[in-house]
């Protein structure tokens, strides 16, 4: 089992430029069903080494001929807003934004457009790596031979450090149900309280590992949340307990400011919700190991 | 992006938000012509010398002074121009002062805090105002949180008049001071939404005698994301406000932050970056920067980041945290060798790799004859570093 993607996911790839192309190649390698790729202008094309995706102007075509159900964004910031609704009007049910650098103004429209209109639909991301179920299907760009089927759902704003805890996990023979990156931006679609909500109800995830940053109260809400609906075991590290305040850390979403967003903050609240808190990002496997065992 | 008070006022006062008169100075010359056109302007003796710095908590360090006629306002010029402008936000170290903002003194009835941002929690903007104004707004919000009042702004209709009236109610405006609020709002409101801002804080905001309401401090920042929509703020950029090191990284789009320690980092992914500085300093290290070189990093951005770490004379180890996704390690490996080749190398440099092509990448540095530690994980290579640069502190 698992959650948002598996074998039933039909991938429909907004953006085949050069990244997109890439990563719709590393999909397909995968395992990943990509039943077409859209580029306004590109229609009735196909990508060189990907003979078996067809490209479309519109979502809508790749919704209606090729029964796509899931969609991939790696269209530019400037357009990804756009692309996103395109794919909610399409009909698709989940949207994966990968794009990173959206500004701000346009995922709060995004956002409420989405809240008011296309309620059923999820939006992923963005300025994330993904959504993978090991064994099944990637969506995203994480490279897929680290991750290994079995039972821990990982949730993460960071990227790399997904990466790192799937490593560290597949060492100690931890495979996972699935891994969801949310992204580091402020405004997103997924945040960690859907994501445990999820893997709470999931049969095939037995246990949950969370990676939070610095920036905004999502952690502390998410701590709340576990203790009062969450009855498997949770871990959790939270990057940036040395971030000075007033730096914005790579992720626009990853800043202290206003004396608020402190790891420390978000770890105290962690572990006055009996959530095991990594002491470092060597010791996110072992944390979670010694929880199961 | 940050900017200046004065050119955020300019900003205002393109959008009609009523702000002081006022006349910026870059040099003392200037600034002394330009008190007694703000006086003939404003018809009124009283002027205010403001140093302008992107730091806050001017006026406590003494960037700000009130000159009650042109001999005061003379001598405050003299006194603020080039002095080491030392602030909360500044550093020890301190903020030369090389622009002055000369401005109107008002009759000022009463100051309020007024600030526009996101709200992450709900994903729209946010307008947040307060009668404890030009004080330190985050100290009234951690201990009067009903001190700080709210509206939020519905991403459809934009910000409307009838919050106005309400703002103004619950701040405890009467008469004409309840009516220019709304003229004050309604601009500051669109100007937040048109120029992609990602903070608007005026503090503060005040009444004057007179009834009427104006910014008498402007902070702007805008969303860095949105910049390509803006071509023209890049003239606002102000070179004496950028660390060096982080304008070098941004043309290479490297996101770097300099920091006080002694050790740096080159890592990628801005989440595994920070944590590499919380393990560093765990292990009782002390991270030099932050930097991301990316996902799709090449290998002459790799040396580019290389040489940045090295530029910094504070720095007396380097280590290198990869776990290769995208970012291929054989990449990172030729990217480095490439760096140390370039610039050499003169202090020890601890590499761990993980990820794609790990074998390959490992073999490459093994091979180049480099003096390079390399980490089994990254625990081994936080201690090896710290160890490198001199031990725990």
């Amino acid at each position: 089992m698992s959650v948002l993607v598996g074998n039933n996911t039909k991938l429909v790839v907004q953006g085949m430029g050069s990244a997109g192309a890439f990563h719709a190649k590393q999909m397909v390698e995968y395992g990943t069903r990509v039943v077409a790729g859209v580029t306004p202008g590109k229609g009735g094309s196909r990508v060189p080494g990907l003979e078996t995706v067809p490209l479309f102007d519109t979502v809508e075509e790749a919704v209606r001929l090729r029964g796509a159900n899931t969609s991939v964004i790696y269209v530019p910031p400037p357009f990804a807003a756009d692309a996103i609704l395109e794919a909610a009007a399409a009909g698709v049910d989940l949207v994966i934004a990968i794009t990173e650098g959206i500004p701000a103004r346009d995922m709060v429209k995004v956002k409420y457009v989405l809240d008011r209109d296309y309620k059923h639909v999820v939006l992923v991301g963005p300025n994330c790596p993904g959504v993978i179920t090991p064994g099944q299907c990637k969506v995203g760009i994480m490279p897929g031979y680290i991750h290994k089927p079995g039972g821990v759902g990982v949730v993460s704003r960071s990227g790399t450090l997904t990466y790192e805890v799937v490593h560290q996990l597949t060492a100690l023979g931890l495979g996972q149900s699935t891994a969801i990156g949310i992204g580091g931006d402020p405004v997103k679609g997924t945040d960690f309280i859907d994501a445990l909500a999820w893997f709470a109800e999931d049969p095939g995830t037995s246990a949950i590992f969370m990676i939070g940053e610095i920036g905004g109260d999502s952690e502390e809400r998410a701590a709340t949340f576990i203790k009062d609906n969450v009855n498997k075991p949770v871990a959790a590290f939270i990057g940036g307990l040395t971030a000075p305040p007033g730096k914005r850390m790579g992720h626009a979403g990853a800043i202290i400011s206003g004396g608020k967003g402190a790891a420390s903050d978000k770890i105290a609240a962690l572990k006055a919700a009996n959530i095991a808190v990594a002491p470092t990002p060597a010791e996110m496997g072992t944390t979670l190991a010694k929880l199961i065992n | 992006m940050k900017i200046h008070e004065y050119q955020g006022k300019q900003l205002l006062r393109k959008y009609g938000v009523p702000v002081p008169i006022g006349i910026p100075a870059m040099t003392i010359e200037d600034a002394l012509a330009a008190i007694s056109k703000v006086q003939q302007e404003s018809g009124g003796e009283v002027v205010v010398i403001k140093a302008q710095i992107h730091a806050g908590g001017r006026g406590k360090g003494g960037g700000v002074k009130v000159a009650k006629n042109a001999k005061e306002a003379e001598a405050a010029v003299k006194a603020i121009y080039g002095m080491k402008l030392v602030t909360h936000q500044t550093g020890p170290e301190g903020k030369k002062v090389q622009r002055l903002l000369v401005e109107q003194g008002l009759a000022i009835e009463h100051e309020y805090y007024l600030g526009m941002l996101l709200d992450r929690g709900t994903g729209r903007v946010t307008v947040m105002a307060s009668q404890e104004g030009g004080m330190d707004i985050e100290e009234v919000a951690a201990k009067h949180p009903e001190k700080i009042l709210r509206e939020s702004i519905d991403p459809a209709t934009g910000w409307q008049d009838y919050q106005s009236r309400s703002l103004a109610k619950r701040l405890g405006l009467t008469g004409k001071a309840a009516t220019e609020l709304g003229k004050f709002m309604r601009p500051l409101a669109k100007c937040y939404e048109d120029m992609d801002c990602s903070l608007l804080e005026i503090n503060p905001l005040v009444t004057t005698k007179d009834g009427r309401v104006l910014a008498l401090d402007a902070k702007v920042n805008f969303d860095d994301n949105a910049l390509f929509r803006h071509p023209e703020l890049e003239e606002w950029r102000d070179p004496n406000e950028e660390d060096a090191a982080e304008a070098e990284a941004k043309k290479w789009d490297l996101s770097y932050i300099t920091l006080d320690g002694n050790i740096g980092c080159m890592v990628n992914g801005a989440g595994l970056a920070m944590s590499t500085m919380d393990i560093i300093k765990f292990y009782g290290g002390a991270p030099a920067n932050f930097l991301d070189v990316g996902g799709g990093a090449t290998a002459e951005k790799v040396t580019a980041a290389f040489k940045l770490i090295t530029s910094d004379p504070g720095v007396k180890a380097i280590f290198v945290n990869i776990f290769g996704g995208i970012m291929k390690c054989d990449t990172i490996a030729a990217g480095v060798i490439a760096a140390v080749k370039e610039v050499g190398l003169k202090v020890p440099l601890v590499v761990r790799l993980e990820g794609t092509n790990v074998e390959l990448g490992k073999k490459m540095l093994d091979d180049s004859g480099l003096n390079i530690v390399s980490a089994a994980d990254m625990a081994d290579g936080a201690q090896k570093v710290v160890k490198a640069a001199g031990g725990s502190k």
